[in-house]
C-alpha cells in the first residue's frame, strides 16, 4: 500500500497558493509606490506554477506543484505628470507601479478557493485514513 | 479457503482507491498550473484486471514486459476531456475534481465498510460466539 501521497501534494497546493497570495500582498501594498525613475519603480509581481513529477515514476500518476519562480510584469509604468511632486525627475514625471487592482483582487479569490480545495482534499484524505486505521475495532 | 480470499475484489478496491485519491489531488494541488492536464483513470478496468480470472503474461525475467503490474501505471492514466479549457492550456475543472474526490471517499468508505463486515464474520468464526 502506497504512503498516502494525497497529504503531500495538497500540502504542496497549499504552499504554492500561499506563496501566491504573498505575491498578491506585496503588488497591493506597493500600487502606490511612487518613484522618479523606471528602473526604481516597483514592478507587478506574478507566480509561475509547474507541476512536481515524483522522480521514481516520472510519467506516473501522483504530481505536486511547487512555484518555478517569479516574473516581473513587463506591462508599461504609468507615467504622470506631477512637477511638484517631491519624487518628480527634472522633467516633472513620476513613476507608478504597473499594479492592477482589480486584477490583483481577482487573483486573490482565486488563490484563496484554490486553497480551499486543498485543505478539504486534506479533510477529506484524513478521514479516509482515520477510517483505515479503525478498521476491525 | 485461504484468508487472502477472505476479503474478495474489497482488498483491491481500497488500494485502488487510495490511489486514484492521489491522482485527483495532483488535478486539484495543480488547479492553476500553465499546461497542466486533468488525469484520471478508468476504475471499472482497473478493477476488474484485479480479479483472478484475468489471464496475464507471464514475466520471468525482469526485462519481461508483463501485464501482471498491480495498482495503476502510467499508460492506464488517461487526459480528463475537458468541457471548457483555460487559455494557459490548463485542463483542471475543479468543481470536478473535487465531485470526484468526494465522490471517491464515499467509495472507499463505503468499501472498507465491507471489509469490516468481512473481517466482523470472520472473528465471529473464529470465537464461534
Amino acid at each position: 500500500m502506497s504512503s498516502f501521497k494525497v497529504f503531500d501534494i495538497a500540502s504542496s497546493g497549499m504552499s504554492a497558493q500561499n506563496l501566491r497570495m504573498n505575491l498578491v500582498a506585496s503588488n497591493l501594498a506597493n500600487v502606490d509606490a511612487v518613484s522618479s525613475s523606471t528602473e526604481a519603480t516597483y514592478r507587478s509581481r506574478q507566480p509561475v506554477f509547474r507541476t512536481v513529477l515524483d522522480a521514481q515514476q516520472p510519467d506516473g500518476a501522483t504530481a505536486g506543484v511547487q512555484m518555478a519562480g517569479v516574473v516581473e510584469s513587463p506591462a508599461p509604468l504609468n507615467r504622470d505628470y506631477a512637477p511638484h511632486h517631491p519624487m518628480a525627475d527634472e522633467e516633472g514625471y513620476i513613476y507608478r507601479p504597473n499594479v492592477n487592482p482589480m486584477e490583483e483582487m481577482a487573483n486573490m479569490i482565486s488563490a484563496s478557493r484554490s486553497y480551499q480545495n486543498n485543505v478539504e482534499v486534506i479533510n477529506s484524505a484524513r478521514q479516509m485514513l482515520a477510517a483505515l486505521i479503525n478498521l476491525g475495532r | 479457503m485461504k484468508l487472502d480470499d477472505a476479503f474478495g475484489i474489497h482488498e483491491h478496491a481500497v488500494r485502488l482507491r487510495t490511489q486514484r485519491a492521489e491522482i485527483l489531488a495532483g488535478n486539484l494541488a495543480n488547479a492553476d498550473t500553465p499546461g497542466f492536464k486533468a488525469r484520471d483513470v478508468d476504475f471499472a478496468a482497473l478493477l476488474r484486471r484485479e480479479l483472478p480470472g484475468d489471464v496475464r503474461l507471464a514475466a520471468t525475467r525482469p526485462g519481461h514486459i508483463g501485464n501482471d503490474t498491480r495498482g495503476v501505471s502510467a499508460h492506464q492514466l488517461m487526459y480528463r476531456n475537458p468541457q471548457q479549457a483555460s487559455l494557459d492550456g490548463n485542463t483542471v475543472d475543479a468543481v470536478r475534481e473535487q465531485v470526484e474526490f468526494s465522490a471517491n471517499a464515499m467509495q472507499y468508505q463505503a468499501s472498507l465498510r465491507f471489509l469490516e463486515g468481512k473481517l466482523r464474520s470472520l472473528l465471529t468464526a473464529i470465537k464461534g460466539d
